[in-house]
């Protein structure tokens, strides 16, 4: 869908992170230093921008590591933002109460990216639904069959650029 | 030992859906049974799906609030909360004290109401059938209340962006009141009816067991998860609204089968209408929205808004790039976590408990599907 009425200049909204985020934010890039992370703060979200092969590695240091302990897998999703598609991960950790989001930008034309089911049994039905709406293909998911849309659907509904078809009385 | 006379079992397949009044919309398990045991399931979902994610990309803000309503519809107040909450945070809006205190009460009365009608469909599930005309009884009194308040029944739109529609009707407080006193009579009878009959204790203790770890590994949450003994309950860990306010307490369980869950439900509404008669007590006068625009623009960014739904964890994540209609809206659906894990449930259980478990967990198709 184009952008109507489009600023010419849109402002940013504020960044706000709590103490635990601060913390967080300190912490990442030394935990994570392997993986060069590029860590920033959007609104009150620690992020952590990687690279799609990473992602496992990184999920199961996250998880394992005591000071993140990151056992809970709050939200994968997928956004379209044209030139590259971002999956978004965001992590919680039950114990140590704090969040943060993990984003991987993969190509549009064959997305794909290892799966992270093996860390987070929830992943399943996120990854399905991924894939269904968006076209990313997550590697080493163990039933990658459509979850939302029927089989045979063609084309991938959740992208900017889909066309929504005519409506027609059957 | 000779086999004459024993009978061979084969494994068998028995589809349940999606028609099937105990799958409490359009679900649709295929289960692999042995005899009488469940040796493996596939669920299949997907029979609502209307894109209500992509919808959200081509409507105004404000009107995006009613399409939170459909997800789910047990608990439209809840929904609307989470996403003008969500907003309000990405352009840092204030609310006023007034509006939070009725959204505050509306939502946990929605809250009693949605566990009410689970009180009643479980009963139905574990084949008692008189309790649901006790819940419905007292859930009807409670969508009259909101009838009276947002002029609607369900699908109210009445939380707005900044504050609430209007202001609540003169004798809220009193009939407040008199409801609040009908309901706690009529969830003690109900109580008193269903929770410890020796039938309903038998279909239901050990049932569906699940562990901690298990249920925080599929991401369960709500009731669901804190009858596992985990006491992850958003209003108390990261407190949002007013509710930071209130003395009110999280029941949690001991050992994660049906009846803790049902049980936890029960205790919960009682707890839902402490914090209501609080809220009450402390209700400021005062306006009931900031005005806004009637276009909003939020600032470029992106949030993450967690909120407490009777049904689990409910989250929103929401893109913005400064234009009128969001760039994305992604909704994570309490239910739709909850109903991953039935695999882990239904594991080597009886058919007959199959209904029970999938009862427990209270799906709402409308947002599992979305």
């Amino acid at each position: 869908m184009a952008e109507r009425h489009r600023q010419e200049e849109t402002p940013q909204a504020p960044v706000a992170l709590d103490d635990r985020g601060h913390a967080l934010e300190l912490l990442l890039p030394e935990v994570l230093a392997e993986f060069q992370p590029e860590v920033g703060a959007v609104v009150d979200l620690v992020v952590a921008i990687v690279k799609p092969q990473d992602v496992p590695a990184i999920c199961k240091l996250a998880k394992e590591d005591p000071r993140l302990s990151f056992d809970y897998l709050m939200c994968l999703c997928v956004v379209d933002y044209v030139e590259h598609l971002q999956v978004v991960y965001h992590l919680y950790s039950t114990t140590m109460k704090h969040m943060m989001v993990l984003k991987a930008n993969v190509s549009p034309e064959k997305p794909s990216l290892p799966s992270v089911t093996s860390m987070w049994a929830g992943a399943d039905w996120y990854e399905r639904e991924s894939h269904d709406l968006f076209g990313v293909a997550f590697e080493g998911h163990p039933n990658m069959a459509p979850l939302l849309l029927y089989e045979g659907f063609e084309g991938y509904p959740g992208r900017r650029d889909y066309e929504m078809p005519e409506y027609r009385e059957w | 030992m000779s086999t004459e006379g024993q009978l061979d079992t084969i494994q068998m397949m028995v589809n349940m859906g999606p028609q099937h009044p105990s799958t409490h919309g359009v679900f649709r398990m295929v289960l692999w049974v042995d005899g009488e045991r469940v040796v493996d399931l596939e669920p299949h979902i997907g029979y609502l799906h209307r894109g209500s994610e992509k919808l959200c990309e081509g409507e105004l803000y404000a009107q995006i609030v009613t399409l939170f309503d459909r997800l789910d519809y047990i608990s439209n107040l809840n929904n609307e909360m989470l996403f003008c909450r969500a907003v309000e945070k990405l352009m840092g809006l204030e609310v006023p004290e007034r509006a939070e205190y009725i959204r505050v009460i509306l939502c946990e009365l929605n809250r009693v109401a949605s566990h009410l009608l689970f009180f009643g469909t479980f009963g139905i599930d574990a084949g008692a059938m008189t309790p649901i005309m006790y819940a419905f009884r007292d859930r009807e009194k409670i969508q009259t209340m909101f009838e009276a308040v947002t002029g609607a029944r369900m699908m109210h739109n009445f939380i707005r962006i900044g504050g609430v529609k209007s202001d609540v009707p003169e004798d809220f407080g009193q009939r407040m009141r008199v409801l609040l006193r009908e309901i706690r009579q009529g969830i003690d009878e109900t109580d008193r009816l269903l929770s410890f009959s020796e039938i309903f204790l038998a279909r239901t203790k050990g049932i569906g067991v699940i562990d901690a770890e298990t249920a925080i590994t599929y991401g369960m949450s709500g009731p669901v998860l804190r009858a596992c003994g985990v006491p992850m309950d958003v209003r108390k860990d990261e407190p949002y609204s007013v509710y930071d306010r209130f003395d009110f307490g999280i029941p949690i369980g001991e050992k994660g089968d049906s009846w803790d869950r049902y049980y936890i439900r029960v205790e919960e509404m009682r707890q839902s209408m402490r914090i209501i008669e609080q809220a009450l007590e402390q209700i400021p006068d005062g306006p009931t929205i900031t005005p806004t625009r009637l276009v909003l623009r939020p600032p470029q960014g992106e949030v993450y808004v967690r909120g407490e739904n009777p049904r689990g964890e409910i989250g929103v994540y929401l893109v913005s790039n400064g234009a009128d209609r969001p760039y994305r809206v992604k909704v994570r659906p309490p239910s739709f976590c909850n109903l991953m894990a039935l695999k882990e449930l239904l594991k080597d259980t009886y058919v007959a408990d199959a209904v029970v478990i999938l009862g427990s967990l209270d799906i709402v198709l409308g947002e599992v599907d979305r």
